[in-house]
């Protein structure tokens, strides 16, 4: 149990409980197994580990992102809001404006920078012009982008830098009111001062939207997360709360791992 | 770049040097005390030139570590336990230095009546520095609390040496100076035994990550706000 300073269990109100997951690509091939762990309302998570332990795996089982190669196979449930997301006859087109993305490099589409935000909006069925500009200017105000872009809103995407197109990508998936937003290294192809925006944003995101992030800098996880998650050979060595985790983790496998004496 | 297992072995060797200073610090304090031979009062003062000079090297080793390796779990308690404790080391430097530099005031008095409680605590609290400092070089958590465990027979000691002492100074209008120093070198023995203990405290905490100073015992429970 993980407790707080006042010593609750924050862990009672999970956004998203992972219960006995495991993950199998085409040939049967295990990559995850039997994941425990709860990813907690209102707050940063990270999972850490080694290349090929199964972090970006497990992320993208969050929002079925597996389902467009075919062979793949879950077993066991995440439940989100009641519902395991992991059943047949989930919507998941649905469950991926609920459970946003946002990946390793910035893909904005090929369109201006409005037109990146009301694409999704547009989807939506929302097409009155004073609206759909209510709704962009919110989403890239809560990505921090806004005073960037205000004054170039129908150039090309493409005209802006790496860190400005990861915060438009954030704006985009921001803009359809998920409730949990997965990021999968969404820092390393950037530099230092937007690798800093990124992790002030999903700090100051967390307040409405919950965060799940899988990096391969540990400081990063250290810095900007809640809660953390350490994996290895496809399963969860550790999960606790990130001050224990870097401080004293109770599993020696995390230990060597965070202290950089393997990985 | 993760923190290389040569870079832990030079900083432990550093505090290692340092406490063998402090050791003998202590030792010839209360040597130049009882044999009234002020060329050793005076080699403790000048010896805490290096002893500062330690601490402060070390805080910079300690302060380079973070900055460029960013130390986490055993490494950065070990760290941060490091910097701690070589402050507490310093300052039972400076108690020693204080009593040297009254065992050099009553160098020219007349030999001085043995105090068997002083005696007594002296003897304790050397032990206890030395099995701090043994407990940090084996990660003993388990000696560690039993040299905290000790500092109460040392503030006991301490308040019985400071009463038969006043008594001294108020029967023995002669011996008011000779007592009245003896009283400080008594607070200064009692305020090293602090420092011992503050040792202890953080090995526990570079051994097992429990934070227990100023705790109400060592169970690692906080007091509650009534206590």
């Amino acid at each position: 149990m993980v407790v707080d300073e006042a010593g609750a269990d924050v862990l009672s109100g999970a956004a998203i409980d992972v219960k006995g997951l495991n993950f199998y690509y085409a040939g049967n091939i295990q990559a995850l197994k039997n994941i425990n762990v709860p990813v907690h309302h209102n707050a940063v998570t990270a999972l850490i580990g080694p290349s090929g332990c199964g972090k970006t795996t497990l992320l993208r089982c969050f929002n079925r992102m597996h389902d467009l190669y075919p062979g793949s196979r879950y077993e066991g449930e995440i439940v989100f809001n009641n519902v395991n997301i992991l059943a047949d006859d989930i919507d998941v087109i649905d469950l991926r404006s609920r459970i946003g993305m946002v990946f390793q490099k910035p893909t904005p589409f090929p369109m201006s920078i409005f037109d990146n935000i009301a694409y999704g909006l547009r989807l939506r069925g929302i097409r009155k012009k004073g609206e759909l500009s209510d709704h962009v200017e919110s989403a890239i105000r809560q990505a921090a982008l806004w005073d960037e872009v205000k004054h170039k809103l129908h150039e090309s995407a493409y005209t802006l830098s790496g860190g400005q197109q990861q915060r438009l990508v954030i704006a985009r998936a921001l803009a359809v009111n998920p409730e949990v937003l997965l990021f999968d290294e969404p820092t390393s192809a950037l530099d230092p001062i937007s690798t800093s925006k990124i992790e002030e944003l999903a700090v100051e995101l967390k307040e409405t939207v919950t965060i799940l992030v899988v990096t391969h800098n540990m400081q990063q996880a250290a810095r900007m997360s809640d809660f953390t998650g350490f994996m290895m050979l496809g399963e969860l060595i550790e999960f606790d709360s990130t001050d224990m985790i870097f401080t004293n983790p109770s599993n020696k496998l995390t230990e060597d791992y965070i202290s950089g004496r393997f990985g | 770049m993760a923190i290389r297992d040569n870079e832990l072995k030079h900083l432990k060797e550093m505090i290692l040097k340092m406490a063998s200073l402090v050791e003998v610090s202590i030792r010839d304090c209360v040597r130049a005390l009882v044999t009234q031979e002020p060329s050793i009062a005076n080699a403790v003062i000048a010896g805490d030139l290096l002893i500062n000079t330690y601490d402060v090297q070390i805080d910079e080793e300690c302060i380079r570590l973070i900055a460029r390796r960013q130390p986490v779990g055993r490494d950065l308690r070990f760290i941060t336990t490091g910097m701690k404790i070589t402050t507490d080391l310093e300052r039972i430097a400076d108690h020693a230095v204080n009593i040297a530099e009254r065992a050099l005031k009553l160098s020219e008095a007349s030999p001085m009546r043995a105090y068997s409680d002083l005696s007594r605590m002296r003897e304790i609290v050397q032990r206890m520095v030395k099995d701090a400092i043994d407990s940090f070089v084996n990660e003993d958590k388990a000696l560690a609390k039993d040299v905290i465990e000790r500092d109460e027979e040392v503030d006991d000691l301490n308040a019985s040496v400071v009463n038969e002492l006043m008594l001294v100074m108020t029967k023995e209008h002669g011996n008011v100076v000779h007592a009245s120093q003896l009283i400080y070198i008594s607070r200064n023995i009692e305020r090293i035994g602090d420092h011992a203990t503050n040792i202890a405290e953080m090995i526990i905490y570079m051994v097992d990550g429990r934070m227990i100073r100023h705790m109400a015992d060592i169970t690692g429970q906080p007091p509650k706000p009534s206590d």
